[in-house]
């Protein structure tokens, strides 16, 4: 029994002590972000990696999810004769929920995995160390250009997201429920207020920065040479997906 | 900037390690080490595996922070640098890694060039010029434009070695120059950092546990044991050194005090 709560705190603290220098890194990398100059050859990069790379993955994802929401709302909403309204329930789900968390999850996994892994293999093979030696800081260089591009990819994949998601309803709505298709625009404009949008692109940004942040921040401390970097790229996605959920709950009830 | 009094600094030294400690846990891999370079010397430091020898020279270039000990670079007291310090003192190093780490997503000639482009306001022609320059010292041409992938183990380390003299450093690290080459690639290399030597008379440390080589290239060789330097000399002084554990390590034999755990 007492083991078991010494295995606990030993696991509260390390939890304790990461989070911490993941704040840490991200505290400098704001620093080094604003130290000119900026290197734009860099950051468009890595916006080309995040963002025109993952358009498809996005796409696919967003028309999906749009198709069985207007399925799935429908579904329940003829039970007390209110089908009208499942262009509301999918637009407002799309742009305050889906469309960024979504779009997170997919970025994480695709995007927070090849930083962990390339920024882990610059790490072991000392191509970190090197930048250093030629008197050129790591974060600078490596992290910011990164942290930039997540920052600003992720509300333009999220606003794509949230276009193609209600899409996806209209179409499944309009020629498989037999929806009027003016109707159904209507309602989804009406209800839609400027501040779901708003709330939609704030969680884009939080997750752009927490992808970019804790995929850094595993990248950076692979230890142990081939093994260490899978293993830093599987810490990054599952850390920073959890990371994602959780504050996205607490953005939504600070929101409310 | 003068020193504090109490420790006296040789004007011709360029580097002093003064009792220099660091642990990895339990692992102390360097307990009170003592070395000094003079000016213009290549010294060599061997060791066997996982001795230490790649954690002393990077505690010399502030890429580990020593838990105790001070190490004056050009007479300064790098350990208590802050951050911006150690950047602007690195500028007067060049340092060869063991296995190149050259910038993989960059071809042959940013790579040599990454310390141009960054520190100063060259046009990229004109440290292409530089770069192509550099490339000869090392004996490679027309490999501009070819990505570290496309190169051999050698031509990396002689690449890596141009990226490390591109911005004309007044000090040299080279961790082990030599190994994972074959003995007439290792002989290029060794050449090619005498020769350094005598053109740029830069001060060096090599680290390497390649005998061939430590001879060839040191001015004097110290060997590191158990987190000391416990034998430091001329390489006739090291060939005929009185020590067993030095004997052993040079002949290379497997029977003696250092398998023995003395
Ligand atoms: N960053 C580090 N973290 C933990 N242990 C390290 C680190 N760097 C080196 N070590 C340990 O220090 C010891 C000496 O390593 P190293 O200096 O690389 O040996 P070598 O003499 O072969 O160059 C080894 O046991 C190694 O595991
Ligand atoms: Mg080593």
């Amino acid at each position: 029994m007492l083991k078991f709560f010494d295995f606990l705190g030993s696991l509260v603290i390390r939890f304790i002590e990461e989070s911490g220098r993941i704040m840490l890194l991200f505290i400098k990398t704001l620093m080094w972000t604003f130290r000119p100059p900026l290197n734009l050859k860099n950051i468009v990069r890595q916006m080309e990696e995040v963002g025109v790379n993952s358009i498809p993955v996005v796409l696919i994802m967003s028309i999906f999810t749009g198709m069985v929401l207007a399925l799935q709302s429908y579904t329940g909403f003829r039970r007390f004769n209110a089908e009208a309204f499942v262009g509301t329930v999918v637009a407002l789900s799309m742009v305050r929920e889906l469309g960024p968390v979504l779009s997170g999850l997919m970025v994480s996994g695709r995007v927070g995995a090849a930083m962990a892994a390339e920024l882990g293999t610059m790490q072991v093979t000392e191509q970190v160390d090197a930048l250093y030696a030629l008197a050129t800081n790591p974060i600078k260089f490596l992290i910011v250009p990164r942290f930039l591009a997540a920052l600003f990819v992720m509300p333009v994949l999220v606003i794509l997201s949230d276009i193609i998601g209600i899409i996806g309803g209209y179409l499944v709505s309009v020629t498989l429920l037999g929806t009027n298709s003016t109707i159904y625009i209507k309602r989804t404009w009406d209800y839609m207020k400027l501040d779901d949008i708003y709330t939609g692109l704030l969680k884009a940004c939080v997750f752009g920065i927490i992808i970019a942040t804790i995929s850094c921040y595993q990248g950076f401390n692979t230890r142990g040479g081939a093994e260490g970097v899978g293993k830093a790229t599987t810490k990054a996605v599952v850390l920073s997906s959890l990371t994602i959920l959780i504050s996205n709950y607490f953005i939504t009830a600070m929101m409310f | 900037m003068p020193n504090d009094g109490q420790q006296y600094i040789k004007p011709d030294s360029m580097i002093v390690v003064r009792d220099l400690y660091k642990s990895f846990g339990e692992n102390h891999v360097l307990q009170g080490l003592n070395l000094e370079v003079t000016r213009g010397e290549d010294m060599v430091v061997i060791g066997g595996s996982g001795t230490g020898k790649s954690v002393l020279i990077k505690c010399i270039i502030g890429l580990i922070k020593p838990d105790k000990g001070t190490i004056f670079v050009d007479g300064e007291d790098m350990t208590s640098f802050n951050e911006a310090m150690l950047n602007e003192m690195r500028k007067k190093f060049g340092m060869l890694f063991q296995f190149g780490a050259l910038f993989d997503s960059m071809p042959v000639w940013e790579n040599v060039g990454f310390g141009l482009k960054q520190h100063t306001n060259l046009k990229d022609d004109d440290i292409r010029g530089i770069v192509t320059e550099k490339l000869n010292l090392v004996g490679l041409k027309g490999i501009e434009e070819l990505m570290p992938s496309e190169l051999s183990g050698g031509m990396k380390k002689r690449v890596s070695l141009a990226r490390a003299i591109a911005m004309e450093p007044e000090i040299l690290l080279y961790d082990e120059p030599t190994t994972g080459l074959d003995p007439i690639m290792a002989d290029v290399i060794n050449e090619l950092i005498i020769q350094l030597r005598e053109k740029l008379r830069v001060t060096s440390i090599a680290i390497t546990h390649d005998m061939v080589s430590a001879y060839k290239i040191g001015d004097r060789i110290a060997m590191l044991y158990k987190g000391k330097i416990i034998e430091i000399g001329t390489p006739d002084e090291i060939r005929n050194s009185k020590n067993e554990i030095v004997q052993q390590f040079i002949q290379g034999k497997s029977e003696g005090p250092i398998t023995r755990g003395e």
